[in-house]
């Protein structure tokens, strides 16, 4: 039993931590907070169900299709609602514009795919349903490689450099002459994979379903708003602590409490510390 | 804005033709929901019906999201609440039955109580977070609506409340949430139109200098979740009536969408632009059968393109009067001789007194050790180069800013820190570096909101458009007038703020700022941007504001200025005073020389 809870929650969480960090990929590119970042997690269970599951792809490809897509997606929500908007970052247009891309998603994908959970396919056929099954791992897997990966691109590599200097201060990485409009396109792409990886990771855990993504958007968005904007480790470690405590719940209480005591320690955690657990002072208004 | 600015205006052509040229779209929109049902069939009534229904809603909304900018996407958790709260009451499946009436009115209170306690976490939260919020609570009410069986009926559901003859009808019901509407709507053009409604759209567009105006958020915000919960709950009885039974599945997130993004794409700060968008996007589902799938999908693409390409809304396409052209060569003249009527001179014996005030930013010093007294009728002179303290000096007094050591005194009183809100009711008034303005408000507009706290009436009085919110009204149009004549922008009251040159704008902030008849006056660099003829009669309008008993705190750049009006100066350098005394003495001071002013 308390292994059970602990394998789902964990893995739930990973997939929340997951998203989390697709918000603060885009957030430090950008400052902004995008409503698709849920909905990259929904897309990634959705492609990968429908290349491997109905297209009959073979895995592989399949998983390399999803993330290509979702990086696409992710790269055109830069176009079409973040760089038209950023010029006017405080009148919050952004808000209204990732939303209205988020909803044209998740509208399109209930149409043409379909209103219900379909099935997603089984990758590696490992464990039989119980706590060891792959749908419990995966997502743990994804979390574990996303973070080892993300520390590899930040530390090691150029690129990952130049992310995090425009994140650290934009206007002095374009003054050093950095190529900041592409390496902005480069996080929404990077984010999008990310978001698509949770999803393809978490598949067989979540289904293949159009109303995850607002799901994704709320659990995810609660790891980043516990652990401080743009803080990927905090979201990393509040997504896997949320996911236990939701799994905890569940199994204790039942479903709906366990949604109503996440909410309520959600609002109270914020009400008492706006910026996060980890999360930074805020600036000066005048 | 368009028509909310309407009756706020002074109507030079003629009141009463200004005020029918505004209320003229909103009789059209309901004389032809009204002979409707004479024309058409029963299935465009039941449009019209949800048509109505959805705006008792999206009209409390709008002074959430389109005045007072607070994105609450979620809305339909309180639509839910009070489908659920009349429908359960009237069937008695709990209590004993009660009356339709008494449920609805229950309902009304449900949803006051429970938009509070949305909305709430605004006063903390940003935007983002906030719009989060309400998401994850509309997500919340409908897996209880789902769970808690035993009230709700599960998925199952239950019966609506059966209102009584003559509502039972069709037509009759109709007509019932038609005169709801126009009741709502009449509630809420009140409010746009009075103080509060002003006050709202200063919290959206200008926080800062809305608080420095003494306007409180949280007080102000409350009453406007309040009065929207009461109107959602009260939707939501009629919503289940015209469902007739509902199930959580009746409450979709496609509703909410509907509703938030009806007042977006009508325009922040309407009421016209949203009760046209309500309409359209109700009824443009039923246009053709295949949209009814991707209706959701056509509001959000109509959401992106609103937000991109038109970002004011219907409101800003039926704005005609701003789009006619301004005099070109536009000079500010003031009439510093109108000040007596405004600033009547009264007994000031008493000064702000800053003792031994030390600030720091991380590891900066913004202000060490700093000793001030700002005098009545005594213009000071502020000034010091860049990062010297000088705007965090008025940051201090303003309760912007909490010093970690030292006392801010106005008569003996200590000023308390980090309540710029509290400053107004002490007669301080600021004016910003920055021009802090609604820059989608008219200028006359502008002014009024620096005179918020004095009026009398309360929220309910100006909702209902009673007589102290009238006379309200009255004294703030025609105090604001007067202050932009003493400034010399009463050419432009009509006109919208961000039209106005930047010169304009300083002007504009000291006629905000006279409004609180201020005893202590703190301007920020008001110069700043203004040709020389303007400087030379911004001086005297200043030494006018002087000679009526009014400290001033001039924080500027512009030597001779300070040097021409100033009674006394003080230097800063990085936090602390360098020299002080009168501009004789100032201008001779050797360090001063060296460090700032130049040889």
């Amino acid at each position: 039993m308390l292994i059970a809870i602990l394998m789902s929650g964990l893995a739930v969480g990973a997939v929340y931590a997951l998203i989390g960090v697709t918000y603060n990929v885009m957030f430090s590119a950008s400052r902004v907070m995008s409503f698709t970042a849920g909905q990259l997690g929904m897309l990634g269970g959705v492609l990968g169900a429908a290349f491997i599951g109905v297209l009959g792809l073979p895995a592989i490809l399949g998983f390399i299709l999803t993330l290509a897509v979702c990086a696409l997606v992710g790269v055109l929500t830069e176009i079409i609602a973040v760089r038209p908007v950023l010029n006017s970052l405080e009148q919050h247009l952004y808000v209204l514009s990732t939303l209205a891309v988020a909803l044209l998603i998740q509208q399109f994908v209930a149409i043409e795919w379909s209103t219900e959970p379909q099935p997603f396919p089984r990758l590696l056929g490992v464990g039989g349903g119980g706590p060891t099954d792959e749908k419990f791992w995966l997502p743990m897997l994804a979390c574990a490689a996303t973070v080892a990966g993300l520390e590899f691109l930040y530390r090691r590599t150029l690129v990952g450099r130049a992310f995090l200097a425009i994140a650290e201060d934009n206007f002095a990485a374009r003054a050093l002459g950095l190529p900041e409009r592409n390496l902005r396109m480069g996080s929404y792409a990077l984010a999008g994979v990310i978001g698509g990886v949770a999803g393809f990771a978490s598949g067989q855990l979540l289904l293949a379903f159009f109303a995850n993504g607002a799901m994704l958007n709320f659990y995810g968005f609660i790891p980043v708003a516990l652990g401080g904007l743009g803080n990927n480790r905090g979201a990393i470690i509040s997504g896997l602590l949320l996911g236990v405590f939701q799994q905890a719940a569940n199994f204790t209480f039942g479903g709906v409490f366990a949604s109503v005591a996440v909410f309520t320690v959600f609002i109270v955690v914020l009400l008492a510390a706006p910026q996060g657990l980890f999360g930074m002072p805020p600036q000066r208004r005048v | 804005m368009s028509e909310a600015q309407g009756l706020a205006m002074p109507a030079p052509r003629g009141g009463i033709g200004g005020m029918a040229r505004q209320v003229l779209p909103f009789a059209a929109i309901f004389g032809a929901g009204l002979i409707l049902p004479a024309v058409s069939n029963d299935y465009w009534t039941l449009i019209a019906t949800r048509a109505a229904i959805y705006w008792v809603l999206v009209s409390g909304l709008n002074l959430v999201v389109g005045f007072a900018g607070q994105l609450a996407i979620g809305w339909v958790a309180l639509l839910t609440l009070g489908a659920y709260t009349t429908s359960v009451l009237a069937l008695g499946n709990v209590l004993p039955p009660l009356p339709v009436a008494a449920a609805f009115s229950v309902a009304a209170v449900v949803g006051a109580v429970f938009g509070l306690i949305v909305g709430l976490p605004a006063l903390r939260l940003r935007t983002f977070y906030f719009a989060m919020t309400t998401l994850g609570f509309a997500t919340i009410v409908t897996q209880v609506a789902l769970a808690w069986q035993s009230v709700t009926g599960g998925g199952i559901g239950v019966p609506g409340p059966m209102l009584p003859a003559p509502f039972d009808t069709a037509l009759g019901f109709y007509l019932l949430c038609l005169a709801l509407a126009a009741f709502c709507t009449w509630m809420t053009a009140n409010i746009a139109h009075s103080r509060f409604g002003r006050s709202l759209i200063a919290i959206r567009d200008a926080e800062v200098a809305a608080e420095s105006a003494g306007i409180s958020k949280p007080r102000l915000l409350g009453a406007v979740f309040l009065f929207s919960g009461a109107m959602a709950g009260v939707a939501g009885g009629l919503f289940a009536t015209l469902q007739s039974y509902i199930t959580p599945e009746a409450f979709t997130f496609d509703l909410s969408v509907l509703f938030f993004i009806a007042i977006l794409i009508g325009g922040r700060g309407s009421i016209l632009g949203p009760l046209i968008a309500t309409v359209v996007l109700t009824w443009l589902p039923e246009f053709a059968a295949p949209l009814v799938v991707w209706s959701t999908f056509l509001y959000a693409a109509l959401l992106l393109v609103i937000v991109l390409a038109v970002p004011g809304g219907i409101a800003a396409l039926l704005d005609f009067r701003n789009r006619r052209p301004l005099e070109s060569n536009r000079a500010v003249q003031p009439h510093p001789e109108l000040l007596p009527d405004i600033l009547a001179r009264g007994e000031r014996r008493h000064a702000i007194t800053l003792r031994n005030v030390v600030l720091s930013f991380g590891a900066v010093r913004a202000i060490d050790g700093l000793d001030l007294v700002i005098e009545p009728g005594r213009i000071h002179g502020l000034i010091g180069p860049n990062g010297s303290g000088k705007t965090t000096t008025l940051n201090v007094i303003c309760g912007f800013n909490t010093p970690e050591t030292g006392s801010v005194m106005l008569d003996d009183a200590p000023l308390p820190p980090g309540a710029p809100q509290t400053r107004a009711a002490t007669g301080i008034a600021r004016t910003f570096q920055t021009p802090r303005l609604i820059g989608e408000a008219s200028v006359l507009q502008n002014v009024m909101v620096g005179g918020a706290i004095r009026g009398q009436g309360s929220f309910v009085e100006s909702l209902l458009s009673l007589p102290r919110h009238h006379g309200d009204e009255v004294m703030l149009r025609a105090e604001a007038l007067r202050a932009l004549r003493s400034v010399g922008l009463d050419a432009l009251a009509e006109v919208r703020a961000d039209r106005l040159q930047h010169s304009e704008l300083r002007f504009l902030e000291i006629a905000r700022a006279l409004m609180l008849r201020p005893r202590f006056l703190l301007l920020d660099e008001p110069a700043a941007g203004l040709s020389a003829e303007e400087i030379r009669r911004l001086g005297a309008l200043i030494r006018a504001i002087r000679d009526q008993g009014t400290g001033v705190l001039l924080v500027e750049h512009h030597a001779d200025l300070i040097f021409d009006i100033c009674d006394h100066v003080t230097v800063l350098n990085l936090g602390r005073v360098l020299a002080a005394g009168t501009p004789a003495e100032i201008r001779v001071h050797k360090e001063v020389v060296s460090a700032y002013l130049g040889a």
